[in-house]
């Protein structure tokens, strides 16, 4: 028996999604083939991450990735040019934390603003993100898709809950759009149909099935990833073929690995390290499974991430 | 591949004697087809059938261990090539590369780092499995005796003898062939020296080639020199040969059940940055490697691996449970507090782990809820006021305790009037929604 390299061709391929303009614009999928495997399929675009940046100082990021941004974080606008200018991001996730009721609950105009101010000082794609509140998120969502009208962003996310006006605003505006759902294959599929339903482009979409950290509940989303590219690719299942987004710094730079002092847990190592590591194992495994889109925080993670992704392409 | 019945039939006597307490030797073959018979039921099957198809029904990638004694691991042995089709069986080997260059003290020095390397996560008990030490010297005494010392300080560890040179490795695998080490690796040049050595002293070979199909005619090779136990290493470097050699390896091997690559995969990953490394490292781990070789084991990278390696290897279909009981923390008194849980892993383990550290004696009873989450086990109808209730009840907790108090998760406290029905005589408390805020909370209760 001699050997034969054996590959799987699939009928059907990942979307490719554009955003951002000009020549600063970036496609993510397309795919027609299971991550990296170059062997069988054509992978035209490389997975790429955005910086995450929001519209209030990070108060309760942890220590290691808040005081990295600590001259640059009161300011969403100076953070934004700090991480295009200084950090070489290639892409741009404002996450308008300080419009959720529990926070300072600012108004949408004022998030629009917000965001009028950081696409003028930028030449990157940007995405723009909610607070995670399901209602105040149509109200601020809708008026940064106006405010962002002609410069092709991702907006996000839109949920069961608040779909409908979330995505009549990124239709009306002409962006891209993340739906978002928790860790199931079934409920990912059923929202990102309710949505074209409405006649949204599917071409326009990404897919979050929610991310998890290492260590805590990372192999749901694993799986969760593989599954819906297994259902793209080899069933062809038209609804399964958006991108998928990571949002990776959000999950990580919370769970008690990445608080925990040394001197509280000495067999833990080092604080700084352990939790640079907790994110790029996080955003590594992501990739692995299918991620084409990452948000992440910390500028170490993510020249690592981009160094592994530079080796695995 | 597996045989049909049809194709185990032929290989029969054919008699139809019923000995084997089938009517036929075709209902027989049947049966056997499916696994519901062992071959040695039928007490006149011949030798020849017997190795064919002893060898269609092995496993499509082999499985041996690595290392002697307690602390040995499991390698190969895999099934699927998706964690959701079932779970993944062998963790992959953790193991660091050392060079007999450096001094005894050095070498002992990392010896210990290994052998001290173990973590408890989620209840599991983790560590660096394996060192593998690297003839960089040019002098096969030297090799010899930092094998040695290393074997010696590191008694428990698994060992991987890095050494190319056959010549050197001899002695060495001689030295510490009880130890059950890894010989890394035989090339094409060197494949008769190495196998000899392997088969002389029963111990596992590497076999080294560029790329799989080289690899395969290799294997081949190596096994028709006598050795059964075969790691098997594609040369691969940079994370596309990694994530690309590893998988064709273990397609090949489970959809073709193509025997010359149905073996478990080593992979150095080794970089200058070992942040870089790390990640490299957990491609490896969920791309098929059973053996990860690294540069270091500083403690934030070791606890990263550890983490996504358990990830990795858990059973997709059964979440990581502890028993259901009540668990006593720091002595507790009939006056200490107690609280509620579910018996998921990591719920418990973060929940407990909270208590711990608030010092404050406590008692914690923790439910049977398939291994669920707080809300999950919530929102499937196993944590109700209904199902606490009866677990508190039988429990006979209320017996321990003077005051009959019992503390919820926060994020059930919808489930606190529904509970205080139901358990007669009790008080429920909400407690903090999250498991960090336990500390302070218990001990402003105290004050
Ligand atoms: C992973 C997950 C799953 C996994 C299961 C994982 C598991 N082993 O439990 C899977 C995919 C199987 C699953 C299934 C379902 N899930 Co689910 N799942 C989650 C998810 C994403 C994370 C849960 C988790 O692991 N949390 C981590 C653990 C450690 O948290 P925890 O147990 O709550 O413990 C914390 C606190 O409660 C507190 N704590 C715990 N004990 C105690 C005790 C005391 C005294 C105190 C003070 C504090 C305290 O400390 C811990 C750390 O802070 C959540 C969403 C989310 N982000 O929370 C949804 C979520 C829990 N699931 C949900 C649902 C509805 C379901 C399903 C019914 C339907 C579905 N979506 O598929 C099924 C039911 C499963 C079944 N068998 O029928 C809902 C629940 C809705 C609600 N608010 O009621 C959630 C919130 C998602 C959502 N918004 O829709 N799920
Ligand atoms: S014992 Fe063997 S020979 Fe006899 S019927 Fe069974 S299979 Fe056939």
């Amino acid at each position: 028996m001699s050997y034969v390299v054996p590959k799987e061709s699939f009928n059907g391929k990942v979307l490719s999604v554009d955003f951002g303009k000009d020549d600063k614009a970036i496609s993510v999928g397309g795919e027609n083939c299971l991550p990296f495997l170059s062997f069988e399929g054509d992978l035209p675009n490389r997975p790429v991450i955005a910086y995450e940046i929001q519209d209030c100082p990070p108060d309760d990021w942890p220590d290691t990735v808040k005081d990295v941004y600590k001259d640059v974080s009161g300011d969403p606008v100076t953070w934004a040019k700090h991480c295009q200018d200084n950090l070489n991001a290639k892409a741009i996730a404002l996450r308008l934390v300080s419009t959720h009721p529990d926070r300072d609950n600012r108004s949408a105009e004022d998030a629009a603003k917000t965001i009028k101010d950081v696409l003028a000082a930028i030449n990157v794609p940007l995405i723009i993100l909610g607070s995670n509140h399901i209602e105040k998120d149509s109200a601020v969502l809708v008026a940064a898709a106006e405010a962002a009208s002609g410069n092709n962003c991702i907006i996000g996310k839109a949920q069961e809950g608040n779909y409908k006006t979330i995505v009549a605003a990124a239709l009306a505006h002409n962006h891209k759009l993340i739906a978002m759902s928790e860790l199931d294959i079934n409920l990912a599929k059923q929202l990102n149909i309710l949505i074209t339903q409405m006649g949204f482009d599917k071409s326009k979409l990404l897919t979050d099935p929610m991310c998890s950290a290492l260590g805590y509940g990372l192999e749901y989303t694993y799986s969760v990833m593989e599954r819906i590219r297994l259902a793209g690719l080899a069933q062809n299942d038209q609804t399964m073929q958006p991108p998928i987004l990571g949002d990776v710094g959000i999950y990580v730079w919370k769970v008690k690995e990445v608080v925990a002092p040394e001197a509280d847990l000495p067999e833990w190592g080092a604080l700084e390290e352990r939790g640079i590591a907790w994110e790029a194992v996080t955003a590594t495994s992501m990739i692995t499974s299918g991620t084409n889109l990452l948000i992440m925080r910390h500028p170490k993670a993510i020249e690592t991430v981009e160094k592994t992704i530079e080796e695995l392409t | 591949m597996a045989l049909t019945g049809v194709q185990i039939f032929k290989l029969l006597p054919k008699t139809n004697c019923k000995k084997c307490g089938f009517p036929t030797c075709l209902a027989f073959a049947m049966k056997l087809a499916q696994g519901g018979v062992d071959l040695s039921a039928c007490p006149d099957v011949s030798e020849e059938a017997k190795k064919t198809l002893g060898e269609a029904s092995a496993p499509p990638i082999r499985s041996f261990s690595l290392g002697s004694g307690e602390k040995s691991v499991k390698m190969g042995g895999e099934n699927v090539l998706f964690r959701h089709d079932k779970k993944f069986i062998n963790p992959c080997v953790l193991a660091v590369n050392i060079a007999d260059t450096l001094s005894d003290d050095e070498l002992a020095g990392k010896a210990e780092e290994v052998a001290a390397s173990e973590l408890e996560r989620v209840g599991q008990k983790l560590r660096i499995d394996a060192i593998s030490i690297e003839y960089a010297s040019g002098d096969a005494a030297k090799y010899e005796a930092a094998v040695k010392l290393v074997a010696d300080k590191a008694p428990d560890v698994a060992l991987i003898l890095n050494c190319k040179d056959a010549g050197a490795a001899e002695a060495a695998v001689k030295a510490v062939a009880n130890r059950k080490p890894l010989l890394y690796c035989a090339t094409d040049e060197t494949a008769e020296a190495m196998a000899n050595i392997a088969k002389t002293n029963s111990v596992p070979l590497a076999a080294c080639a560029e790329g799989p199909e080289a690899l395969s005619l290799l294997t081949e090779k190596i096994k028709g020199l006598g050795v059964e136990d075969m790691v098997l290493d594609s040369g691969a470097k940079t994370a596309k040969e990694i994530i690309e050699h590893n998988t064709q390896i273990r397609r090949s091997a489970l959809k073709k059940n193509f025997k010359p690559l149905g073996y478990p995969i080593i992979n150095y990953v080794i970089r200058d940055d070992s942040t870089l490394e790390t990640a490299i490292a957990s491609v490896a781990i969920a791309k098929y490697a059973s053996i990860v070789v690294l540069s270091s084991v500083e403690k934030w990278k070791n606890l990263a691996l550890f983490t996504v390696r358990q990830n990795i290897y858990t059973d997709p279909q059964v979440p990581m449970q502890v028993e259901q009981k009540i668990y006593e923390i720091s002595e507790p008194t009939a006056d200490s507090p107690l609280m509620i849980t579910t018996n998921f892993s990591l719920t418990y383990f973060i929940v407990s782990g909270e208590v711990e550290n608030s010092k404050v004696p406590s008692r914690l009873a923790v439910m049977d809820c398939e291994g669920l989450s707080v809300l999950t086990a919530w929102a499937a109808g196993k944590f109700t006021a209904a199902k606490i209730a009866q677990f508190i009840i039988e429990s006979g907790v209320g017996d321990q305790v003077s005051n009959k108090e019992l503390i919820l998760p926060g994020q059930v406290a919808i489930l606190s009037g529904a509970l205080e029905d139901k358990l007669e005589g009790w008080k429920i408390t909400v407690g903090p929604r999250e498991a960090n805020a336990l500390p302070t909370y218990l001990k402003s209760r105290e004050a």
